[in-house]
């Protein structure tokens, strides 16, 4: 398909894209009467990102989603797409395409009439309309099911459909809610892969909504994670998940432990355990830490502790089979609890040395309710 | 589950009930189709097809037949073109109004008919409403004659009288149309004109027919309304099936045109049940 072609070239720094900018969404705010669903969002997407909102549900990521498809307006707030002011265009005049979370296909049409649709109200000649909607077809691997009512074909089969219809048209940027959301694990990690390499493929810029931090991590160029209507932060996956910004980044994202320090003359002493203490260029105060449970070390009782590391004992309380690693809770003098990641059939005592480096502890802002 | 007697206690009064009230006076007609009047107002019970014959030969009947099926049209087209815009704004724009507007719609089918008839008979009369209006502010200098006692009288109530029928079908239809089909077409570029004519109205197809039988067969068959205000141009064919069974006493013809129309209808439900399930998607 002669999509704009861009090359495949993995993005980005967390600042901004790297390309240039497609979509900038400024200050946008929304309510449904007294009820707040956005504050004050502003982030921008890049030409050919793949940038995704993630966050619970009730976050405002399907708002914001609609508010740049056009389906709700904002109640304050700006959205441009270059120069071009989107926010005040009705839904049917955006160089936007969205792939709906029930795929939204039209029943009474055939699966060729629906990847027409677009093509069809734009008043196209219909060669034309012809060769694009089989060349799309043909990208999705849908020929076979062109002459299908959307009712006869998978799940699967109907995103395809759906992605198609959105893609035929050649939107400038395609919106994608929750689009994997209902179909079953295998086909969803399958789509996950499809998916990503599709967008690479085609070059347009992707803003995919979803509830899953896995699926956020494994196709994203960036992340915009929101929290209650509010930006959390905005950052490459590695990035998000190596530097959180806020304690609730780094637990929605992956497992944490959650310290609480006291810093006093460049010296962090954790409150809950005492004897955890490291030097850090931190001012003086209460300061939150992350600390992942794979950057914590299991070390031999004998061995003497690394200079530089930070050395505890502790008690096991539990483990967790996960596969290649386990999960083990335990308790460090002082009541601290900590999840260490250990690789399988370690043979975890009662007691076990662990090490940490203490530049593997990043310091968080809190987020209310949730230290 | 359920014991045999205790299926045959809950099932025989039903079953009862349409033996005696629907079984048995079909038979009774399908017999009657078949006989005839004697001079002397007896029946004969001689067996041929010489009433069906004169439905179709006795020029009164079948002009009659037609000019009802012609009303019966007319009300329902209009029934649609009032309905149907109705029943769209009602399920697209009424917002948090809709329920009531919704109530509106149906409250003159508490109404008694025969209220709603005579209502436009005093409206339509030449010492009427209209005519009153009409002469009061000098279109006209005298009553207008063919308001009342005329088709046009006859249609007009008809037409007040069924449009909730088709209206209800029709609104239901558009109200299980996915919102998100309508906001896929407008994000796929359709205006909502092209929105409309491409997504929405295909989707209440099975709406519309349905609610086109109801104002047609139901209107077909009325014969209060000619009654009232149809006049002599008026007439349709149950006022004729009713003289026949009434003072004209030959119950035989009566029948056989009952039978035809029965006949009539039920292919139209026949067609419009096939219709409807062409055009539906769930």
């Amino acid at each position: 398909m002669a999509f704009i072609t861009s090359s495949a070239a993995s993005i980005t720094t967390a600042e901004s894209p790297t390309k240039s900018t497609l979509l900038s969404i400024r200050n946008v705010a929304k309510s449904f009467g007294k009820n707040v669903v956005l504050r004050e969002i502003s982030l921008e997407i890049g030409e050919g990102e793949f940038l995704t909102i993630l966050g619970e549900s009730g976050s405002g990521k399907t708002t914001l989603l609609r508010i740049i498809a056009g389906f709700e307006s904002a109640s304050s707030g700006e959205v441009w797409m270059g120069e071009e002011r989107l926010d005040r265009q009705p839904p049917y005049r955006r160089r936007v395409n969205t792939v709906f979370q029930h795929y939204a296909l039209f029943p009474h049409l055939t699966v060729e009439q629906n990847v027409a649709y677009g093509l069809r109200v734009a008043g196209r000649p219909e060669a034309e309309v012809a060769s694009r909607v089989a060349e799309a077809l043909e990208k999705v691997r849908m020929t076979a099911h062109a002459k299908s009512k959307p009712s006869k074909i998978s799940g699967g089969q109907q995103q395809r459909v759906a992605l198609a219809r959105a893609l035929v048209n050649r939107p400038r940027l395609l919106l994608l809610d929750e689009p994997l959301s209902a179909l079953d694990a295998n086909l969803r990690r399958q789509m996950q892969v499809e998916l990503k390499s599709l967008q690479r493929e085609v070059g347009i810029a992707f803003v995919f909504v979803t509830h899953d931090q896995e699926e956020a991590m494994v196709m994203s160029d960036r992340i915009a994670l929101l929290r209650s209507g509010e930006l959390e932060q905005i950052a490459t996956p590695r990035e998000i998940y190596s530097q959180p910004a806020t304690a609730y980044v780094a637990q929605f994202i992956g497992h944490t432990n959650l310290l609480q320090g006291d810093v006093r003359q460049g010296v962090v002493r954790v409150a809950q355990s005492e004897s955890l203490s490291w030097p850090a260029q931190v001012p003086d105060g209460q300061v939150l830490f992350s600390l992942r449970p794979e950057s914590i070390q299991v070390v031999a009782a004998a061995r003497p502790g690394t200079p530089g590391r930070v050395r505890v004992r502790s008690r096991l309380l539990q483990q967790a089979f996960h596969g290649a690693t386990e999960l083990i809770r335990v308790e460090c003098p002082g009541g601290l609890v900590l999840t260490v990641r250990t690789p399988s059939g370690a043979g975890i005592q009662k007691e076990v040395d662990l090490e940490f480096s203490p530049a593997s502890v990043v310091q968080v802002r809190p987020s209310p309710g949730r230290n | 589950m359920f014991s045999r007697a205790y299926k045959t206690i809950v099932t025989a009064p039903p079953l009862l009930w349409a033996t005696v009230f629907l079984l048995v006076p079909y038979v009774l007609m399908f017999c009657y189709s078949f006989w005839s009047v004697s001079a002397a107002q007896a029946i004969i019970h001689s067996w041929d097809l010489a009433n069906y014959k004169k439905l179709f030969q006795v020029d009164v009947y079948w002009q009659t037949l037609l000019r009802s099926m012609w009303i019966a049209a007319r009300v329902t087209i209009f029934s649609l073109v009032l309905g149907y815009p109705l029943a769209y704004f009602l399920s697209f724009y009424a917002g948090k109004r809709k329920d009531l507007l919704y109530q509106l719609v149906i409250i003159p089918l508490w109404v008694s008919y025969l209220v709603r008839a005579y209502a436009w008979k005093t409206i339509l009369g030449s010492d009427g409403v209209m005519n009153t209006l009409l002469q009061y502010v000098h279109l006209t200098k005298h009553p207008l004659e063919f308001l009342l006692y005329s088709p046009f009288a006859v249609v007009l109530t008809l037409t007040h009288i069924y449009t909730p029928f088709a209206f209800l079908p029709i609104y239901a239809a558009l109200e299980h149309i996915p919102r998100n089909l309508v906001e896929a077409s407008h994000d796929l570029g359709a205006t909502p004109v092209q929105t409309f004519w491409r997504v929405i109205f295909p989707l209440s197809i099975p709406g519309v027919v349905a609610g086109a039988t109801f104002a047609f067969v139901l209107s077909l068959g009325d014969f209060l309304a000619p009654l009232l205000l149809g006049g002599p141009s008026g007439i349709m064919i149950s006022n004729i099936v009713v003289s026949l069974f009434g003072a004209a006493y030959n119950w035989p013809l009566g029948a056989a045109i009952s039978l035809c129309m029965l006949l009539l209808v039920v292919s139209l439900l026949f067609l419009s049940e096939r219709l409807e399930k062409k055009w539906s998607f769930s």
